[in-house]
Parts: C-alpha cells; sequence; structure tokens
C-alpha cells in the first residue's frame, strides 16, 4: 500500500479521522468465529499474516502524521503520559533502536537512519520526511536528543508502548508512553508487576490464563517476537480515553442511538506485540491501537454479519468489563438488518478485495 | 530483528592460558550481528565428523557489540567433545550456526550494588556484565576464585572493573564467603557463576545471612550436563526407540534421531523441553522442577536430565 497521510484529520473535536477502502480492507478485524472467547491466542508476529496491517513488524499507516500530532496535544496537557523509570535507559535506547532501524528499513521514502558504528557512542543521523525532522545524535547519550530517547522516538511511532523489565520471574511496567489507551493509567500502573496490571480481567484468571502468559513472555527470545490482537470498543474515533479525560469522553456514551451507531460507535483493535529487547534483556510491548466505525467495517460483509453475531453473543460480564453495557443495544439493533444469517469462513480476512462504491 | 539462527564465521581463535580458547566469531554474511546484553549466551552447532553437540557459551564482548561475538571455551578433561572440538578443530574460516543470543543471567537493573563471585571458567558471563555496568556506571565489585597462574588471563576484559579481587587455594588467599556477605549494603544483588560446590556455598551462605532469596542469582553450568550409563527411550507418540549414550544427553538422543523437541537453553534452567514421562524413572539434574514434580516422576527435561531406569516412555 502506498502512503497517502491525511495530515489534517482529528481524533477530537470535530473527530474528522476516517478511513480510505484500502484502510477498511487492511483493518485487523480480531474476531475469526461467530462467538469471542478469551484466550491467551499469541502466535509469532513473523511478516506474514491475513491483512497487510501483519505484515511490517511497526506498521505506519494513513493515520500517522495525524496520531503523531494527537500524541502531542495529550503530551502538551499532560506530560505524564510518558514515564520512564531510571533503570530503564538502556531499554530506552533498546526501543529507539529497534523502531529507526525497522522503519528506515520498511519505508525508506519516509524515514532514513545513518550511522557511522552501532555501539553506544556512535554518531546516528535520523530522517522523518512525513513530520519534518532530522535528527543527529550520539547513540547512548540522552544529552544529544531533545528529550529522553524512548519519548523521542515513540513520539514518532503509532501505538502505545510499554516496557516491562524483566525481575523475580516477573515482569515490571516500568517505562510507558501511553496516550492512545483503552480506560487504562499509565501513571497508576507503572512500577507494577504483571499480574498486578491485570488484575481487574474477568473470566481470564480463573482459566489461569494470565500464569501462563507470563511464564512463556519469561522465556520469550531475542528475535522471535510475538503478537496477539486485543478489541474494544468506544465512541467517536476518539486515542485518548484515559481514565484522566474520562469528563471528556465518558458522557459520548449516552449519546448513541440506533440511528447515529453506525457512524458514532467505533471498533478499537489493539495489535499487541512483545518483543525482547537487545541491549537491556528487557521487554518491548507497543499496542497499536486501530479505529474504525462500525459503519466502515460493515463495508466488508463478513465482518457486520460476523460482528453482530460476536457481540450479540458476549458474555455479561464482558459486557460491563469492556464498558459496552450503554450502548450495546443501539449498536446491535444498527447491525441486525445487515445479517442474514448465512454461514461465515473462519478466519479474519475480509476475504474480498474491492469495497462495494458507497 | 527477526530471526532463529545466525550463520557465523570464526575469525579468531587464540590460546590464553593452557586450556582456555578465544574464539571471536562475525556473521558469515559480513552484516551486523543482533546485540545482546550483559550475561547473554549463544548455543553452538557444532558438527563434529560423528556426531554433533549444542554447545552454550558465555559472550564475553562488550554488550550490545554487533561486529563480533566472542567467547572463551575451557577444555575440560572429561570433555563430551564439543570442547575438544573448540580445542583441536575449529579454525579461522569456519563456519558455524549459532542460535540468536539469550539471557537466563541479565544483571537485575534495580540493583545498587551488583556483587559478582566466579568460580573458574565461571568468569565468563561477568566479563559481559564488567562492560556493562562501568558503561552505565552502576556499582559493582568482582570477585574471583581460579588458579593463581590464570589471575592475569582475563586481564584484557576486566580492564574497566574498579573493584577487583582474585582468590586462589591457599592461606590467606581463599575467600570467606560469609565475611564478604556481611559487609555488603542493603540493596546489593549477588551473582554467582561457577562449580556446583561454589554456587551451592554462595547460595547457602546468603541464605543463611538472611538475603532475600529475589537477590542472589546463580548460573549453573557444566556438572549438570556431564553423562551416565546408557538407557533407551521411547517416544509414545511417535513410535520411536532411541538408544541414549553414555556421552550424550536425552535431547541429542532424540535430535540425533531426526525427531524434533522444544528446547531453549540446554541446561536445565528455562522450562521449554519440559515433557510427560509415561513410564521409567527419570534421574532429575534440572534447576527447573519443584520437589513435588520431581517426586511425582511424571516429567522430565531432556536437555540434562536421564533415567535411573533401564527404560524411559516419553509422551513426545
Ligand atoms: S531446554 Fe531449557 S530446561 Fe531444557
Amino acid at each position: 500500500m502506498s502512503l497517502v497521510f491525511k495530515p489534517e484529520e482529528t481524533f477530537r473535536g470535530d473527530y474528522t479521522y476516517r478511513n480510505s477502502d484500502a484502510a477498511i480492507l487492511r483493518f485487523p478485524f480480531p474476531f475469526p468465529e461467530d462467538r469471542y472467547m478469551y484466550s491467551v491466542n499469541i502466535e509469532p508476529h513473523v511478516r506474514s499474516g491475513p491483512t497487510d496491517v501483519f505484515h511490517r513488524p511497526f506498521d505506519i499507516d494513513e493515520h500517522y502524521v495525524a496520531e503523531c500530532r494527537d500524541r502531542a496535544l495529550t503530551l502538551e496537557q499532560d506530560p505524564g503520559r510518558c514515564q520512564a523509570l531510571p533503570h530503564m535507559m538502556t531499554a530506552q535506547w533498546d526501543t529507539l533502536e529497534l523502531l529507526m532501524e525497522n522503519m528506515a528499513a520498511d519505508y525508506p521514502e519516509q524515514f532514513s537512519l545513518t550511522k557511522e558504528g552501532d555501539v553506544f557512542g556512535s554518531r546516528w543521523t535520523w530522517i522523518n520526511r512525513p513530520l519534518g525532522i532530522e535528527q543527529s545524535f550520539i547513540f547512548g547519550d540522552p544529552d544529544t536528543l531533545p528529550c529522553e530517547p524512548f519519548e523521542y522516538i515513540t513520539r514518532q511511532a503509532q501505538g502505545d508502548f510499554a516496557i516491562c523489565d524483566q525481575r523475580e520471574d516477573n515482569l515490571y511496567l516500568d517505562a510507558g508512553m501511553v496516550t492512545s489507551q483503552a480506560d487504562w493509567s499509565l501513571a497508576f500502573n507503572v512500577g507494577m508487576n504483571f499480574m498486578e496490571w491485570h488484575g481487574p480481567v474477568p473470566l481470564a484468571h480463573q482459566a489461569g490464563v494470565f500464569e501462563r502468559a507470563l511464564k512463556y513472555l519469561l522465556m520469550l527470545r531475542l528475535g522471535q517476537p510475538v503478537r496477539r490482537l486485543n478489541w474494544t470498543m468506544s465512541i467517536n474515533p476518539r486515542l485518548d480515553t484515559s481514565p484522566e479525560s474520562y469528563p471528556e469522553w465518558g458522557p459520548d456514551r449516552a449519546s448513541v442511538t440506533v440511528e447515529n451507531a453506525g457512524g458514532k460507535v467505533h471498533l478499537r483493535v489493539e495489535l499487541q506485540t512483545l518483543w525482547r529487547l537487545p541491549r537491556s534483556n528487557a521487554i518491548l510491548f507497543p499496542i497499536r491501537c486501530f479505529l474504525i466505525s462500525v459503519e466502515e467495517l460493515a463495508r466488508v460483509p463478513k465482518w457486520g454479519k460476523r460482528l453482530h453475531r460476536v457481540l450479540s453473543s458476549l458474555p455479561p460480564e464482558l459486557v460491563e468489563y469492556k464498558g459496552l453495557t450503554r450502548y450495546l443495544p443501539a449498536t446491535l439493533a444498527w447491525l441486525a438488518p445487515l445479517d442474514d444469517g448465512a454461514e461465515l469462513a473462519t478466519g479474519i480476512g475480509p476475504d474480498i478485495t474491492e469495497l462495494a462504491p458507497l | 530483528m527477526i530471526g532463529e539462527t545466525l550463520e557465523l564465521t570464526v575469525v579468531g581463535v587464540d590460546d590464553i592460558a593452557p586450556s582456555l580458547r578465544h574464539v571471536r566469531l562475525a556473521a558469515a554474511d559480513g552484516g551486523q550481528l543482533p546485540p545482546a546484553s550483559a550475561g547473554a549466551n549463544i548455543q553452538l552447532r557444532l558438527q563434529g565428523e560423528a556426531r554433533t553437540w549444542r554447545n552454550a557459551y558465555s559472550l564475553i564482548s562488550q554488550p550490545g557489540r554487533r561486529d563480533v561475538y566472542e567467547i572463551i571455551v575451557r577444555r575440560v578433561p572429561e570433555s563430551r567433545g564439543g570442547s575438544a572440538f573448540v580445542h583441536e578443530v575449529l579454525k579461522p574460516g569456519d563456519r558455524l550456526v549459532a542460535s540468536w543470543p539469550s539471557n537466563l543471567f541479565a544483571p537485575q537493573r534495580t540493583a545498587r550494588h551488583h556483587l559478582m563471585i566466579a568460580g573458574g571458567i565461571g568468569i565468563t558471563p561477568f566479563l559481559s556484565y564488567v562492560a556493562d555496568f562501568a558503561h552505565n556506571g552502576a556499582s559493582h565489585a568482582l570477585h574471583v576464585c581460579c588458579r593463581e597462574s590464570e589471575t592475569a588471563t582475563f586481564a584484557p576484559w576486566l580492564q574497566d572493573c574498579g573493584d577487583l579481587n582474585y582468590y586462589w587455594d591457599a592461606d590467606g588467599h581463599r575467600l570467606d564467603i560469609p565475611a564478604l556477605l556481611a559487609q555488603q549494603p542493603a540493596g546489593t544483588h549477588l551473582y554467582v557463576c561457577g562449580p556446583a560446590a561454589l554456587n551451592d556455598q554462595v547460595i547457602q551462605a546468603a541464605a543463611d545471612a538472611g538475603w532475600p532469596a529475589s537477590h542472589v542469582h546463580c548460573e549453573h553450568f557444566g556438572a549438570a550436563l556431564s553423562g551416565g550409563t546408557p538407557f533407551t527411550a521411547f517416544l509414545s507418540r511417535s513410535g520411536i526407540e532411541v538408544e541414549v549414550g553414555e556421552s550424550e544427553s536425552l535431547l541429542e538422543a532424540i535430535e540425533r534421531i531426526g525427531a524434533s523437541a522444544p528446547c531453549l537453553c540446554r541446561g536445565g534452567a528455562c522450562g521449554v523441553c519440559v515433557t510427560g514421562v509415561l513410564e521409567g524413572e527419570p534421574e532429575h539434574r534440572d534447576h527447573y522442577l519443584g520437589a513435588d514434580e520431581r517426586e511425582g516422576g511424571q516429567l522430565i527435561m531432556p536437555c540434562v536430565s536421564r533415567a535411573r531406569s533401564a527404560r524411559l516412555v516419553l509422551d513426545l
């Protein structure tokens, strides 16, 4: 997909965010079956997958410029959305290196990285054409960047990022850039261990899901990143749905009607990947958020029908946990006429290559 | 940075002591290697004439270096072949397949002070630790128990080590472990790597002195990997029988016949190779299974453990 950015779109105020046809077709739809089951569902993060979104380790799409601007706005209001505990400095550089190398390799027209050496102390130059940035710096010396390396590079990336330190057979969330979270708080979670920050998920603990996931993650190997999809819904294409900004977005939940549900209700999918970081041995946890309105999604017939089936069979605990209670009935009523009950192929791909014109 | 194995070329071998060989490895395609963290190791596939060894070695190069990986291999007298191969056969220009670096013994970044105790070749993970600590300005001390004649052997890697102490087996030169532990400030993390006897002594002394287990870290090597009496393993799912020789591990025997078994550390530490035992009595040599699981006798770590009985039936 060739990249044409939409720098003017917004994720707040007038919410002008929209997906192009190409962006709809590559959307990481999260439901392979008609019913949703909570599971660890982790797979290797290889350069392939059911849609183009999965094909590069760090995906950049048409919303890149607008998302970076939205992040900057959120950070301006609340600098605490980016934090790193002091012992995470090596992991910060690891993150910068991983992102710059991958972005430059996968999108050479947009980004370039030139190095005079690979060890700490080397001189590197980074060019980010979409954001108009050219920066020379000494790899390993934070004073040569305008801010700390983790903040520097994640201000130029889509999605949230957490870094976990591994110690005492556990993972500690000791650094994060979190401006597009689905209702969780970095300030609240920073320093917590894996079990603590997963505490509130219903139905998952009983299944021992987190114990197994933690054991697995502790063994995560360098060079073998893994991924999973997670999802929730939000009203309006809003990236920042943090507890801190609840007064701004919470009331929107009451504004949904059967008539406007298609445009207002958005499926919010997180493509979560996990990377062992090479120099620090920490684990990087990028959480890339993709937003799509129910109306846009339903232009792929398979996805519209499946969404209807998944949502109408969700266990009540999950409906409540994901905060859908208020607007789920209206959303279902909007989707119902599209679902003819036909059998749908398993898997998350769109199964079409072109959308019917609007 | 995605991949499972690396193609390496030997770019240098030199003997730094009668039984110690320093090996330098670069990417076979002339490109960059993945960076590695302090304490990381790589597993080398050493292709002998009759068999293949897979041995893990700590990287002693400066963490993060991407032009070369360095290791030091001690020739063990009772070698099962891997270390003898490195000493006798390996030469510059040879190609090797290696795993990507992994790390089961990484320094704890929250430590206020890092106290390292090394026994003999157990110094290798600490050579990269020291470089890391020096670069990050982390407070650290290294205590090395070795032969008196070897005190200078590792000097090239220890130039940045501020607090460096040597001990050997002579009056006035022995390491008094309890006394050393008693001097440490709160917030110290203790790392030990050496022969099993030293590891055990240090861990016991730390427990006796009331150190929390979370502040005591140990890398095991060597002992667990030595062989034993031959036995037969039957892989019930694939219906294959395999003879496990006295100098190979159960995992190696399984791999020799072409069956694939998951593994990672190959040292009984990571838990990846855990396999069900349907019949027979395992002889556990791992550091992973808990006491209950050992007694239960239904699980085995094939990378290091063997059989007490003549035959072992595995759920594999
Ligand atoms: S491979 Fe790690 S315990 Fe066996």
